[in-house]
């Protein structure tokens, strides 16, 4: 029975959740996945410029951007080449100096391989700045608003992976006033360290950026979440605090390390003990997220004037001779970044866009890393779990309710999805799903479970995207319907008046053919 | 005298009964039909007449009515047809025939003789123009149906396939379809 | 009150018309395909069953006994079952099209359904009161809800299993329900009389 604990619970008043008195760390379930972090200790290394960048023109959730530039046109680092379209969007910069080779689309890193619209710019090599945007180093000083627009003309987003444009999450709602911001510095997947090397090498960067938003929301808190397998990251943010003299507001919290603590939810959960509710954000507890890369991006642009033209990625897995964190300029070729590592020839190699769990394998290989790219992992073919195990039937174990972090029912679920019952998976609450992977990760029948989560999520949309046409063609047809008989019934009464009067029918007719076609096109243009 | 009772009493109720189920046909009278308004929801709305009724809405009120089969509707395919069966509650039934992937019409401009015979076709209202004018196609209106295809009198008009975009890009079932082709093993060598 | 208990447990549970007595075998396989259905199944059955019971019971006590036409029993009963039953329907249509469309064919089988004629008789039989007449329809009818219920939700289940060539269909859910009634047999040593 989903649920029925929290049911449970609430026979109790007060929202008490069982499921949390049963697993004290906050958020139910979870998994310990292999570490693999074997970059913790490599400094981030700055990549030389590419032959060429690709810069996708929608590297957030929202509205693809509209470029500003044509080709031929010579672009300054930090010059704003393509605009925002739409509130959900984030305008992109040009990474370097150069030239506008084309805007055409491209391979990008998406799991259908599938291409968008992208620019393609030449570096010249000068990698001259645009300087058009001043620095606010007395942030403290400025409006929100004005804060807030520079956040959002600076193009960034959420940099832990889910890229939703950060000056949204910064809005100042009188009905839900932000008491505490969370610094997300969980990085729970296998193998990334790249949010780990940011708070060590620019953990000043972190702090100061914490404290824009703070001041951004008003809010009188800030939380710095690290796991407690990164003790060097904790003891460095906690100095850094002490540098900057935020004791008394910023505090870091050492958090036991299990996956996915990073999911916003869980995190929110495992940091203040309450839960988000189903369909609501964080802000309507009086929270917000933001990973620390953003957070160092926030500083760059608002402190510095530096919009958000390159982020630290991870090269990783197994396929790559020598790991490493690498600060690049978005839009670098992935061959590019995987041939610094010493991998060169990509042949039995899969990419995996983001981290093992909840990362993408990428079908093309000629892609660009975006702004979500928070690491790459090359894996041998072989090692490819996914690729490997065979799906066997579901044994009724259960290990997959034990560790869903939101208290899904992952086999039921994953029945329904399998057989097409979307309705059934929804009133199982397949839309709270988070895509962790905890589940598959410990089927021992090797069920994609996630998988199928998300087929059937595209299913219910690619459905409903349906229907609304549908709808739309029916109201539309209705109209027409209407049009026709409404004409015909004018048609008629004019006839009976042209006999009556004994005037020609036939001169009546040419007129109403042509009459018929003009009204039709009318309405055509009407309703477009 | 028994049999006349009996005759009596059983005959005094069945008029009873009677009586009663006439007031309750009156009272419990129900107009329109929903049915036909259910069934007319899950059709794609093409207005295509594949079903060999002139539009959705007339396929929809022969189903309810049960003249027609479950397994007309070729662009709804198995959903729309498992949908239907499910309302009316007869078993499923396999359509015939295949749906063609998604199309969408498109009028090669410099060759229309601004005729109107394509307007006047399309039964959901999604192509301009005017006589003696070029016509075009609103792309985001059109159902594919191809009705405006046949009335052209100089066959300008083409049906292309809907273009696949990113955007609308799904995650197919697992081990269903083929995944998307990897790259891993043909490209190698790069940068 | 324990004696209306032990007639509700009795007519539920231990003596349950389908898997016990095999009454209304058709309703319970014709409409078990899907829950929906079978929950207005049930409910339709549950709404008949109880009126007939009690409807059949006054028809007895103040029509055919003071008569002596008794010889008329069936008649008079099967005659009040099929108004109740097209009155139902017409309620039906009118408030629930789609629970209309849905039970098609069974709700006039309703009429035939032999549970509903057998649970006027076994009344009759047993020389029920009133009161426990309708305790009994109405418990005979919560009996057949529960089992036609149990049924489409397994057979719901089954539908996507992968069963066997063979066994697919029909014959799966014969042998589901036939597994359905040796369970059941376990309640009859429930109640000690």
């Amino acid at each position: 029975m989903p649920g029925l604990l929290e049911r449970l619970g609430g026979l109790f008043g007060g929202g008490v959740d069982l499921r949390s008195l049963i697993s004290p760390g906050g958020f139910p379930g979870g998994v310990h996945p292999a570490q693999m972090k074997i970059t913790a200790a490599s400094p981030i290394v700055q990549s030389p410029l590419p032959p060429q960048l690709i810069l996708p023109l929608k590297q957030h959730i929202g509205q693809i951007c509209i470029p500003i530039v044509e080709v031929g046109d010579h672009v300054l680092r930090g010059q704003k080449v393509a605009r925002s379209q739409g509130y959900v969007s984030a305008p992109v910069h040009a990474p370097t100096s150069g030239t506008v080779l084309a805007i055409e689309e491209h391979a990008v890193p998406h799991p259908s391989g599938m291409g968008r619209q992208c620019m393609i710019i030449e570096p010249d090599g000068l990698d001259e700045a645009d300087q058009s945007m001043p620095s606010l180093c007395d942030y403290l000083d400025e409006d929100p608003a004005i804060i807030r627009e520079r956040i959002r003309l600076s193009g960034i987003v959420g940099l832990g992976g889910a890229v939703f444009p950060t000056f949204i999450k910064m809005l100042r709602d009188q009905r839900h006033p932000i008491e505490t911001v969370i610094l997300n510095g969980v990085e729970c997947e296998p193998f990334l360290t790249c949010d780990h090397r940011v708070m060590l090498e620019h953990g000043d960067s972190v702090v100061r950026g914490l404290n824009v938003i703070m001041h951004a929301v008003a809010a009188k808190g800030g939380i710095i979440a690290i796991e407690d397998n990164k003790p060097d990251a904790v003891d460095a943010m906690r100095e850094a605090i002490a540098r900057a003299g935020f004791e008394a507001n910023i505090e870091v919290r050492v958090l036991p390390t299990r996956y996915p603590q990073g999911g916003e939810k869980q995190l929110i959960q495992a940091v203040t003990g309450r839960q988000v509710p189903a369909g609501k954000l964080p802000l309507h507890i009086g929270v917000i997220c933001q990973n620390v890369g953003t957070a160092k991006a926030i500083h760059d642009a608002v402190c510095m004037g530096k919009p958000l033209t390159e982020r630290v990625v991870t090269i990783s897995g197994d396929a790559v001779p020598h790991p490493a964190n690498i600060c690049a300029r978005i839009g670098t070729p992935m061959p590019f970044l995987l041939a610094q590592c010493g991998l060169r020839d990509l042949s039995g190699v899969r990419l995996i866009h983001g981290g093992p769990m909840m990362g993408e394998r990428l079908p093309r290989m000629n892609v660009p890393m975006v702004k979500s790219t928070n690491g790459i992992l090359a894996m041998r073919a072989e090692s490819l779990y996914s690729e490997n195990a065979q799906e066997e039937p579901c044994i009724r174990c259960g290990h997959c309710v034990e560790v869903c972090p939101v208290g899904l029912v992952p086999n039921e679920l994953a029945w329904h999805c399998r057989n097409d019952q979307f309705d059934r998976g929804q009133e199982y609450d397949l839309f709270d799903c988070i895509e962790c992977g905890c589940c598959s990760y410990v089927c021992p029948s090797h069920i994609p479970l996630v998988h199928y989560f998300r087929y059937a999520k595209g299913q219910v949309a690619h459905i409903e995207k349906e229907r609304a046409f549908a709808e739309l063609s029916k109201a539309r047809s209705e109209a027409r319907d209407n049009r026709l008989a409404r004409e015909q019934a004018e048609r008629a009464a004019r006839r009976s008046k042209v006999r009556k009067s004994g005037a020609a029918e036939a001169a009546a007719d040419a007129s109403d053919d042509t009459e018929a076609g003009t009204s039709g096109a009318e309405s055509g243009e009407k309703a477009s | 005298m028994n049999i006349l009772m009996a005759v009596l009493l059983l005959g005094g109720l069945a008029l009873a009964a009677g009586i009663v189920l006439a007031v309750a046909s009156r009272v419990f009278h129900v107009e329109g039909d929903p049915m036909m308004e259910r069934i007319d929801a899950v059709l794609p709305q093409t207005q295509c007449g594949q079903c060999g009724y002139p539009g959705c809405k007339p396929y929809a009120t022969a189903v309810a009515s049960g003249e027609a089969d479950v397994n007309k509707c070729v662009p709804g395919g198995e959903r729309a047809m498992l949908a239907i069966a499910d309302l009316m509650g007869v078993p499923p039934k396999e359509v015939e025939e295949e749906a063609a992937p998604p199309m969408l019409a498109y009028i090669r401009e410099d060759e229309c003789i601004g005729c109107t015979l394509c307007i006047k076709a399309c039964p959901v209202d999604a192509i301009i123009g005017a006589p003696k004018q070029y016509h075009t196609v609103v792309e985001s209106h059109c159902t594919g149906c191809t009705l405006c295809v046949e009335p052209c009198p100089v066959d300008c008009i083409d049906m292309l396939s809907k273009p696949e975009v990113l955007e609308e890009w799904t995650w197919s079932a697992p081990g269903k379809a083929s995944l998307v082709k990897l790259e891993g093993d043909s490209d190698a060598r790069v940068a | 009150m324990s004696e209306f208990a032990l007639i509700m447990l009795s007519a539920v549970l231990v003596n349950n018309f389908v898997l016990t007595k095999f009454l209304g075998i058709c309703p319970f396989l014709g409409v078990s395909g899907k829950l929906e259905t079978a929950i207005g199944m049930s409910l339709a059955v549950l709404f008949v069953m109880t009126l007939a019971s009690t409807a059949s019971w006054l028809v007895q006590e103040f029509i055919l006994i003071p008569f002596d036409l008794m010889y008329l029993q069936t008649i008079f009963f099967i005659l009040i079952i099929a108004v109740l039953v097209q009155f139902i329907e017409m309620l039906i249509h009118k408030s629930s099209p789609v629970l209309y469309q849905a039970l098609g064919i069974f709700l006039p089988l309703i009429t035939t359904n032999c549970a509903v004629l057998g649970v006027a008789l076994l009344n009759v039989q047993q020389e029920q009161t009133f009161m426990t007449s309708a305790l009994y329809g109405f418990g005979s009818a919560l009996g057949f809800a529960l089992v036609l219920l149990l049924f489409a939700g397994l057979r719901e289940r089954i539908d996507k299993a992968p069963v066997p060539e063979a066994f697919k269909g029909s014959a799966v859910s014969l042998i589901t329900a036939g597994l359905m009634s040796l369970a059941f047999m376990g309640f009859s040593g429930l109640v000690k009389v």
